[in-house]
């Protein structure tokens, strides 16, 4: 199986798999969990196949159709994107495993179609990961916003839709409303959209031209949800945990801040934004989100809506790492979106555990919660120090690179935001883990209950374990990301 | 391709014109759709035929009784010509491929032959337009097609298509008027009616006042059939009440031969010849179009009528073609006949849908078929697909020429960034009103007392997922189309100055 077949596979493997899937949940439940378990093991075994050929400085490149003179629908594997690959077909795995307790646990209704469209949207995301050129990541990039929509919208009552219209809405009308003309424009000045090492638009746009097309780029691609564009993602909560957890903490949003850091390295130019003074605003914008949301998620009570708020100032944490435009910020970037990703997903995992046994949802309800579900909140706590950068976490690692980044062109601004937004990590953290271990129950808690389902507690004890792992085992990353900027680590 | 080959250009017009007449006999029931959806198809046949001649580099031109050009009657086609009946053959053969069970319903059976016999008159005149090389043929034929569609448009049970089609044909025939009076004001200049021809000898009296006021007359009475804005207020009337089948047919294709005449007319016989023509017509376009643009979108999102809702979004889209030729560029007139085609797919496609989802519920109000796509999950998937083809989404059709719209557009500076932004605002609007519809059938209720539970007849869902298929086919393998509309705007371009 040469590289380029293996691209083709991945991107079709899971569009089988979606097939698979809804013919077999007419026949048995089990049935249709084996195909989707298969397919995401499959997928993970085709996309990891491809990582020594990417060491080895490979890369496979596949050309499906010309759409117009210039445009066409092709395909690249690069270091960024095979690291979103790998991170989406992996936590797939998991995630599946997870979705199985979950949705049985809480018999939740079209668990066919929930199991279709995950498969579809991973589909999505693949083409993401590995589009060669700005067109192709577009076209995939709506195809996961729609194909996401069933899934955030599963519940089906007036709330849920109401919400998931607000979901819809935000990410089609940032995206056809500002992205599609920044990519038109790209196309126009530089007269290709092709992702290449070192960016396309040096000499072709300069000023405050450039300003407003990485304006158009950044707002553009709501999935990163820079603020104002943000409200999507607590919107989207109303989907499933499993949902909220692969998707929303991994696939969509890293589809967002993967693109935003792609466009930024390999359209832009790191040094050519870097020597551009118009581009600067986008550090105030990343730096203000950061903050912002961080104090947002300071005074929820729900969850969920905690965790939203948090993954808003964390994916802006890896556009500001972006921005900084300096090559080990750029590495701290992409080691963010990995950390976080295991991290945030650990604690969507736990957060869906804890409905699952103790249909809880309000951080208030959580006192003393860990004597019940140790192993869920010894998870959890995992989850939440990396997010606030604690070692031995992942957390801490991209958080040393972004600050050796900002460091390397004395950017105090990124450095002071980081601290503050680490004390707030920190001041909503911490509470809720004090509390759920040392706390004292509620007298009127009549629920008597343990840990969530095995399958729950084994999917999220493997993010938590990957989440200190990735602490001590981040060479490979880093080896390989190195190799997207063409420098040595 | 020797021998019989030449003749495609007036085969084109007397298949169907033949055909009906012979179809008012036949009385047996399916028996006259049959022979009509024959001579549709053959016509479709015959326009393919044409295309692959035109793109072999071959040259069409037809002299009937073989008098020649300037004094006798010629037919031509051409790269433009030959998309254009690509869109009127293709709408007409799908639209009664997929219209015979919508047209029982909504026609008793004695008075179907006429009703196909029209159907072909209406086909007839409509092809006769892009074939013809002749001013005063091509007002025989329009007037063929208009009395025609009138007739096809008040042949449905609704009693509101009755004024609806009043009003087409008052302002139908003030346009076809219009551009009679234009024809014979040239006529009394040049002595000639032949379109090439015209153009060598309107040189000499280019700027005398009777040319310049048959270039308004020609352009005005053009704009009129073509429901330009502000002339548009026959079309969303007359597509809401005509029968279901008929409105797929004429959506598609109506307004986009009188497109390709006002195209025609003014970039062969009038930029070449009239001073600081080409300024006058982009500063009288572009206005306008923006307007067709920024109000048919506006008044689409708040239509609760599905067949008015896409009428009105069909007068934006008519803005995106004036507004790709009033650039009068390369780019633009290459996106503007491309969009031509485009939209006739998207909208083709949608207007189908619509008439499947007629089929089954009690009518084509948004709440109506709220709660359809659970029991007509078919229909509403197609409509999704010509939705987003018609919004703009890549990967489709509507894509595309939208692509080329707006690198045209970018290449006019300053003024370019408005039109960009127009057009995004525009399609911005479409996403809305798409979703509305998408969302009444997918989330709302079914309505109380009535419950559609089946999918629409096969022949019609199967015919309305081929449309919406080929929107998806023309989004990617986009070479057929784009080849014919740049050589089309080539043409056109060689004719300035």
């Amino acid at each position: 199986m040469t590289a380029e077949q293996s691209i083709l596979i991945a991107l079709l493997m899971p569009l089988a798999g979606a097939l698979g899937i809804a013919l077999a949940g007419r026949i048995n439940a089990n049935l249709r969990e084996t195909v989707t378990l298969t397919t995401a093991a499959g997928l993970a075994f085709v996309v990891w196949g491809m990582l020594p050929e990417l060491m080895d400085g490979g890369r496979p490149f596949v050309r499906i159709a010309e759409i117009v003179p210039g445009v066409e629908i092709a395909f690249r594997v690069e270091p960024l994107g095979m690291l979103f690959a790998a991170l989406a077909s992996g936590l797939w795995i998991v995630n599946s495993i997870y979705s199985i307790g979950y949705m049985r646990g809480n018999k939740e209704s079209k668990q066919t179609r929930f199991y279709v469209f995950f498969a579809l949207s991973l589909a999505a995301t693949i083409g993401i990961a590995f589009a060669a050129n700005l067109f192709t990541l577009f076209l995939f990039y709506e195809a996961l916003t729609l194909s996401t929509y069933p899934l955030v919208s599963h519940k089906g009552d007036e709330k849920t839709v109401r919400s998931a219209r607000v979901y819809l809405g935000i990410l089609l009308l940032t995206s056809i409303g500002l992205l599609l003309p920044a990519i038109i424009w790209t196309y126009f000045v530089a007269g290709t959209g092709d992702f290449t090492p070192g960016g396309i638009l040096q000499g072709q746009l300069e000023g405050p031209a450039l300003g407003l097309l990485l304006g158009l780029f950044v707002f553009g691609i709501g999935k990163a949800a820079v603020m104002p564009v943000h409200r999507w993602l607590p919107a989207a909560m109303v989907a499933p945990t499993p949902v909220s957890a692969l998707l929303h903490a991994v696939a969509v949003v890293k589809a967002g801040v993967f693109t935003v850091t792609k466009v930024i390295v390999y359209i832009f130019g790191v040094d050519y934004l870097f020597a551009e003074p118009s581009s600067s605003w986008l550090l105030y914008a990343a730096a203000f989100t950061v903050v912002a949301a961080s104090l947002v998620a300071l005074r929820q009570q729900n969850l969920k809506r905690l965790l939203a708020y948090s993954t808003v100032a964390q994916l802006s944490y890896v556009v500001m790492a972006s921005a900084i435009l300096k090559p080990l910020a750029e590495i701290g970037a992409s080691l963010h979106m990995v950390a976080h990703a295991f991290g945030k997903i650990t604690l969507f995992f736990a957060a869906g555990a804890i409905y699952t046994a103790a249909k809880k949802t309000e951080i208030g309800q959580l006192a003393g919660i860990g004597r019940r579900m140790p192993w869920t909140m010894t998870a959890f706590t995992i989850g939440a120090l990396s997010m606030i950068g604690v070692p031995p976490t992942g957390g801490f690692v991209s958080k040393w690179y972004i600050l050796a980044g900002a460091f390397q062109s004395d950017n105090y601004l990124a450095i002071a935001t980081i601290i503050a937004s680490t004390i707030l990590n920190a001041a909503y953290f911490l509470p809720i883990i004090f509390a759920a271990w040392f706390g004292r129950e509620a007298a009127d808690n009549k629920l008597e209950h343990g840990e969530a389902p095995l399958t729950m507690v084994i999917a999220l004890t493997v993010t938590a374990a990957l989440t200190i792992g990735l602490f001590i085992f981040n060479g490979p990353v880093i080896a390989l990301e190195a190799q997207m900027l063409g420098v040595s680590k | 391709m020797t021998g019989w080959s030449h003749h495609l250009p007036a085969l084109q017009v007397i298949v169907p014109m033949l055909v009906a007449p012979l179809v008012t006999l036949l009385r047996p029931r399916g028996l006259a759709w049959a022979a009509a959806t024959m001579a549709s198809l053959l016509a479709f046949a015959i326009a393919i035929a044409l295309t692959l001649g035109v793109l072999d580099g071959q040259k069409f031109s037809y002299l009937m009784g073989a008098w020649p050009a300037p004094y006798g009657i010629e037919l031509g086609v051409d790269a433009f010509s030959a998309l254009t009946l690509l869109i009127v053959t293709g709408a007409s053969t799908l639209a009664l491929l997929a219209g015979r069970h919508s047209v029982d319903t909504e026609i008793e059976p004695d008075r179907q032959p006429l009703f196909y016999a029209a159907w072909l008159l209406v086909l007839a005149g409509l092809v006769g337009i892009p074939v013809s090389a002749d001013a005063f043929n091509i007002f025989v034929f329009m007037e063929i097609s208009s009395l025609a569609s009138y007739v096809l448009i008040a042949g449905g049970p609704n009693r509101r298509a009755l004024p609806a089609v009043f009003k087409y044909l008052i302002m139908g025939t003030i346009g076809a008027t219009f551009y009679l009076i234009g024809v014979g004001l040239i006529y009394l200049m040049t002595g000639t009616l032949n379109l090439a021809d015209m153009e060598l000898r309107i040189h000499e009296v280019a700027d005398l006042k009777p040319i310049l006021v048959a270039a308004a007359f020609i352009t005005i009475g053009l704009a009129l059939k073509a429901a330009m804005f502000p002339l548009h207020a026959w079309l969303p009337n007359a597509y809401t009440y005509a029968p279901n089948a008929v409105t797929v047919f004429l959506a598609a294709c109506a307004t986009k031969v009188a497109l390709y005449l006002l195209l025609r007319f003014d970039f062969f016989v009038f930029q070449p010849n009239l001073v600081g023509h080409d300024v006058q017509f982009a500063y009288f376009l572009m206005p306008l179009a923006v307007l067709a643009i920024l109000i048919g979108s506006g008044v689409a999102l708040f239509e609760r009528n599905l067949k008015r809702l896409l009428a009105y979004s069909s007068i934006a889209q008519i803005g995106y073609i004036l507004l790709g030729a009033s650039l009068v560029s390369l780019a633009g007139l290459t996106a503007s006949v491309l969009h031509m085609f485009n939209h006739a797919l998207a909208k083709g496609a949608l207007f189908l849908a619509v008439a499947a989802l007629a089929t089954r519920c009690s009518g084509i109000r948004l709440e109506n078929i709220s709660g359809a796509a659970r029991s007509m999950p078919w229909t509403m998937g197609a409509f999704v697909v010509a939705g987003l083809s018609l919004i703009g989404v890549p990967g489709t059709a509507g894509f595309v020429s939208k692509w080329y719209l707006i690198s045209a557009a970018l290449g006019e500076g300053l003024l370019g960034g408005v039109l960009v932004a127009v057009i995004v605002i525009s399609s911005l609007m479409a996403v809305v009103y798409v979703w509305r519809v998408v969302e009444a059938a997918y989330f709302g209720e079914a309505p109380a007392g009535f419950a559609s539970t089946r999918e629409a007849p096969p022949a019609l869902l199967a015919v309305t997922w081929a449309a919406a298929l080929a929107n998806v086919y023309f989004g990617l393998a986009t070479s057929l189309p784009v080849t014919l509309s740049t050589s089309a705007a080539e043409q056109l371009l060689r004719h300035l100055p």
